[in-house]
């Protein structure tokens, strides 16, 4: 069998694979992020519990209307992001004059209450959720078989951010968006309803986390918890990454997951702690992270 | 006597009727929660750092005390002083990372520390994973006193949450605190008095770790287990909660918070996930509608109808 640095082929593009498919959830939900954080200024803790719902609701959909998957990665999206629209629109909007640590305060409050009220209902242990059937079986590469479903994730996820980077950083909308990142009192006296761009950038944000929940569906477990276990390596993500940047937290979220991944395959004890053990390393080297800017 | 130092005895006077009155366990987890509490709220309320990974000091000290009590069979004071410095020597080293990032970095930086020290204590041998240490002896104070009885060992905790608790009150009135102060209020302005900034944080940071890591190791030996939910990041949660609750920034305020989400656990506690809703619910509302937080609220009160 062939073997690369001592390990086998086929394990190590196994591990490699699943690594880019983390990596690809961690990309989508610090992209989110740090949309939210660019226009909102807040760091959304409700992030892992939308991408939990999101996952819940296409489960639910699938479970009690025999909605399929398609309209599942359609809908669900779109009900993460009405829910982050209601959540800005009563809550978060109190909250921009006061210090950002109300933001993640409160976002936390809302975490434990989405997280709670699901496993009140369904209890904390997953639940399966069947891929559709297109994405049965393998592709055979010749050194390894690639899950067909895995392959698919990776690409969208991959549409999906490089797509929310043009509409960002090369359209109108973008620009206005950047704009009033910088400074919306401005952007407001051109006649802007900044409001309802802050209201948007959040059910944007929060939407993103939705889809990537309904993608993570049929890989992970659904269940209540998926999500707290994912936001705390994201936020290290973002340390990581600097939150300034859209590419910039896109291509760390990619890399870190493989780096997640291949530590699983050469010194495994390590792999839940690696991504925490680089954010120290890059703290002390680059305090305001890879693509970050000091303030 | 000025009215500070009546409500001080009162409240003294009071913890030490309590445990002829009420259920010494739930007072002694009300005292160690308290303790808690108060040292992160050296942090957030005095120095204006969120730390959002306070449970590694807590869980961690509770780890390191049972053990040394358990398995080394060391005597109570001593255990709890080696769990205390140990957090103390973790607290510098994340102290010393985090104060590179401001604001909500800094909570990010160190919610993800203390995760990797929660990854720690699951792989670790001498934490027994998911079972935790159980059964921990709480031993003889000084080879003398015999703290298996419920009462002996509340004093024995209460004596403890009044030198943390006075510790804190010195820290705070003393012109280190002050420059704590300065800090969260303007922290431009202390770097250029001269201050080194960086430095105070890391000081308060060491302080508030060891200080947490005192209430974690003290509230191992009195309930007797220490488990994986005390250095989770739910607790991490939780000890923020009964700060913002109490009220950020005041002297009792964690004491009352910290009861007062203690007594919720207690009573909701056949409710299942429920108390999670409740408590998300607890911070919603405190950050929408009531940041002041209980004591911060009386005070403010008291000090309108005192200027009237």
């Amino acid at each position: 069998m062939t073997e690369i640095f001592g390990v086998p082929i086929q394990a190590f593009m196994g591990q490699l694979t699943i690594g880019l498919v983390n990596g690809a959830f961690y990309a989508m939900l610090s992209l989110g992020l740090a949309v939210i954080f660019g226009m909102l200024n807040i760091v959304n803790f409700a992030h892992g519990a939308l991408y939990m719902v999101g996952a819940m609701v296409s489960w639910m959909l699938l479970k009690y209307a025999g909605i399929n998957y398609w309209f599942a990665l359609i809908l669900a999206p779109i009900v993460v992001g009405l829910l982050g629209a209601i959540i800005e629109r009563t809550m978060l909007r109190w909250l921009y004059q006061l210090d950002h640590l109300y933001g993640l305060l409160l976002t936390f409050g809302l975490a434990l209450i989405i997280e709670g009220l699901f496993r009140e209902a369904y209890g904390s242990s997953g639940a399966p959720y069947d891929a559709p059937d297109i994405f049965r079986g393998v592709f055979d590469l010749g050194f390894m078989f690639l899950p067909k479903y895995r392959a698919w994730v990776v690409l969208a996820s991959a549409v999906v951010c490089l797509a929310t980077w043009f509409v960002i950083e090369k359209t109108r909308l973008g620009a206005y968006l950047r704009a009033g990142t910088e400074n919306p009192k401005l952007v407001q006296a051109f006649g802007i309803n900044v409001p309802l761009l802050v209201t948007l950038t959040y059910a944007f944000g929060v939407g993103l986390a939705g889809l990537a929940g309904v993608l993570a569906a049929p890989i992970y477990q659904v269940s209540a918890l998926m999500g707290s276990n994912i936001i705390i390596v994201v936020f290290a993500v973002v340390v990581i990454g600097g939150m300034g940047s859209i590419m910039g937290s896109i291509l760390t979220g990619l890399a870190l997951g493989i780096i997640e991944g291949l530590t699983k395959v050469f010194y495994p004890e390590a792999s839940s702690t690696v991504v925490f053990i680089i954010m120290a390393i890059v703290l002390l080297i680059r305090p305001a992270g890879l693509f970050g800017r000091e303030k | 006597m000025n009215k500070t130092t009546i409500l001080y005895l009162v409240l003294f006077i009071a913890a030490l009727a309590a445990p002829f009155i009420g259920y010494p366990i739930f007072l002694m987890t009300c005292l160690c929660f308290a303790l808690f509490a108060c040292a992160f709220n050296l942090l957030i309320g005095f120095t204006g750092l969120l730390s959002f990974g306070h449970a590694m000091f807590f869980g961690f000290a509770a780890y390191v005390c049972a053990h040394a009590a358990k398995v080394w069979g060391w005597t109570p004071e001593l255990a709890i002083l080696f769990g205390t410095g140990c957090t103390a020597v973790i607290g510098f080293f994340v102290g010393w990372l985090a104060v590179r990032r401001q604001g909500i970095y800094f909570a990010m930086v160190t919610l993800a520390l203390s995760q990797m020290v929660f990854f720690f204590c699951v792989q670790a041998p001498f934490t027994y994973a998911e079972d935790g240490i159980q059964s921990i002896p709480r031993g003889k104070f000084l080879g003398l006193l015999d703290l298996a009885n419920d009462t002996v060992m509340y004093f024995f905790v209460l004596a403890i949450f009044i030198a943390g608790f006075w510790l804190i009150h010195r820290i705070i009135h003393s012109p280190f605190g002050q420059v704590l102060k300065s800090i969260r209020e303007n922290e431009p302005r202390a770097l250029s008095l001269g201050y080194d900034v960086d430095r105070y944080k890391l000081m308060a940071f060491v302080l508030s770790a060891a200080l947490a890591g005192l209430a974690g190791a003290t509230k191992s030996l009195a309930l007797g287990i220490a488990t994986l939910t005390d250095v989770g990041w739910q607790m991490s949660g939780e000890v923020v909660l009964m700060t913002l609750l109490g009220g950020m920034g005041t002297i009792l305020g964690p004491v009352v918070g910290a009861s007062a989400i203690i007594t919720m656990q207690n009573y909701l506690s056949g409710l299942g996930s429920w108390v999670t809703v409740i408590m998300g619910a607890t911070f919603v509302v405190c950050v929408l509608l009531f940041r002041r937080g209980i004591v911060g609220e009386i005070e403010h009160r008291l000090g309108k109808s005192a200027s009237k």
